[in-house]
């Protein structure tokens, strides 16, 4: 009786969001009349970042410093239309929509500072810190806050815009069934190194390596959170969480946290990630997100590792150790792949 | 339905309620006092959403009668920051991304309040224990247990 190590790879190209239906997602922004920004979505944030990450694509369409941006995701009744919070769409689709949305309530903003400086609106930038000057002529300038004021109590104007972003419908070829269902593509690459014991079947991930392609990390810190946290999750896919009908039958189906099963804080593993940032054309400031494939890579690699450990092919999850104990006896023994 | 006094302080403030017959701890927090910082998960003690301190001792407060924490003193994720000013804990968990959804963090950080109270300077293996029984399904734990290092003045895996 032994413990075999592992290792297995696998790769995944991910869609980003789905062009049925155009995949649409709308935006509203607007200034308060201190000049401050508020961004209207039904885009829900789940704790992936949605807020953080659509708070910065505003602030820096606008030219306005981050903390002058509020983003408010709180109702679906009153807020623009979204298509929802899956399919890896948020950063891309909303963010886009954002981008739209900001850039005409950036023109409005500059409009309104061109009245009030008595010049030509194209001739105005903004510092990013508030302040709104004319080219060349720093002296020039005015603030944001200012501009807001003017706008609503003097000039009667809203510092507002609209976005929406919607991908060309793609119908399909009826001879050739060609479609194009997808704009942008994510990818990763991905090796976990685990142990098997042959005695009790039991399989233990020792450490995942992983590389990942996710257009522009808009906020790096959040990429990393969630290629983290959804790769326990795939972890827990692969190996713990048994989803409908269960084994053997639905009577055995887990009915509360004690009977479904899911990797503790003590099984941890170390998991070393590489982002490479390669900005996508047609994504917001180049950032695909990294979403729902943080998750998928980890449940075929840990399906090789066992394979290469002993010799066990598993087609179904999760991988428990009656299955893995199975396949051993069914084999023979144990049949250690080696090394590659 | 008989109502019982309880009287107990509350992130070191009196609190005087009427607790319904069999009302538990979690139950009497948030609909009695108001104070919704502990969250219901399970119900059933097997997630942690719901943990406070009851003198010094991490606590389930949904398999706690009510009218037991009379004369004791508990402690919420309410009572954490003083004013504007974060507990360590909350600090470390803003710092290392220790939240995402964040309805396991109240009871985590009361969890870790816990330890760090009794055991300033926590070993890892320590940290997992400590938290062991605290669910979290959007982290992964690693920035979890890296907060809780960090809170205590410790090298995480991340800074080495
Ligand atoms: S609500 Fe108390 S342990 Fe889940
Ligand atoms: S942050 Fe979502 S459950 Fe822990």
């Amino acid at each position: 009786m032994a413990i075999h190590k592992g290792r297995g790879f696998a790769c995944i190209n991910y869609p980003i969001g789905m062009n049925l239906g155009g995949d649409p997602s709308q935006a509203l922004v607007h200034s308060t009349p201190d000049g401050k920004f508020m961004v209207s979505l039904s885009s829900i944030d789940l704790g992936q970042g949605m807020k953080s990450v659509t708070r910065q694509i505003a602030a820096e369409t606008l030219g306005v410093p981050v903390s002058d941006v509020y983003v408010d995701t709180a109702d679906s009744d009153t807020g623009p239309h979204c298509m929802g919070s899956f399919a890896s769409r948020g950063t891309h689709r909303v963010g886009n929509a954002v981008i739209r949305a900001a850039t005409e309530a950036r023109k409005a903003l500059l409009e309104a500072a061109a009245e009030e400086l008595e010049v030509n609106a194209t001739d105005l930038e903004t510092d990013g810190q508030g302040n709104i000057q004319v080219k060349g002529a720093p002296g020039r300038t005015i603030t944001v806050a200012d501009t807001a004021i003017a706008a609503q109590f003097k000039q009667g104007r809203t510092l507002s815009g609209r976005g929406i972003f919607l991908i060309p419908p793609s119908d399909v070829d009826p001879d050739t069934g060609e479609m194009t269902p997808v704009s942008c593509f994510a990818h990763a690459a991905l090796v976990v190194d685990l142990e098997v014991d042959d005695e009790t079947g039991e399989v233990s991930v020792t450490e995942i390596n992983s590389a990942y392609e996710v257009g522009r990390a808009l906020n790096p810190r959040l990429v990393e959170q969630q290629l983290i946290g959804g790769a326990w999750m795939g972890v827990s896919h692969a190996l713990y969480e048994t989803t409908e009908p269960y084994y053997p039958d639905r009577s055995h189906g887990p009915v509360d946290f004690n009977t479904y099963l899911m990797p503790g804080p003590g099984e941890v593993v170390n998991h070393n990630i590489a982002v490479l940032e390669r900005p996508a054309e047609d994504a917001p400031f180049g950032g695909k997100g990294p979403g729902e494939m943080c998750a998928n890579p980890v449940l075929p690699a840990i399906a090789n590792a066992v394979y290469n450990a002993v010799g066990v092919r598993c087609d179904t999850l999760p991988i428990t150790p009656e299955k893995v104990l199975r396949g051993i006896l069914a084999n023979g023994g144990a049949r250690p792949q080696g090394a590659r | 339905m008989t109502k019982k006094p309880v009287q107990f302080q509350l992130n070191g403030s009196p609190v005087a309620v009427f607790s319904d017959e069999g009302q538990n701890l979690l139950d009497l927090l948030r609909r009695g006092v108001g104070d919704l910082s502990p969250k219901y998960g399970c119900g059933q003690g097997t997630c942690g959403s719901c943990t406070v301190i009851i003198d010094g001792e991490p606590r389930l407060s949904c398999l706690t009668l009510a009218e037991t924490v009379e004369g004791q003193h508990v402690e919420t994720t309410n009572g954490l920051a003083n004013g504007p000013d974060l507990h360590a804990l909350q600090e470390a968990f803003m710092e290392n991304f220790a939240a995402q959804c964040g309805y396991c963090t109240p009871g985590m950080l009361m969890a870790a309040k816990a330890l760090l109270d009794r055991t300033p300077r926590p070993s890892r293996a320590e940290i997992v224990e400590a938290i062991s029984g605290n669910i979290c399904r959007c982290t992964g734990y690693e920035p979890i247990i890296d907060a809780i290092l960090a809170a205590s003045g410790q090298p995480t895996r991340r800074t080495g």
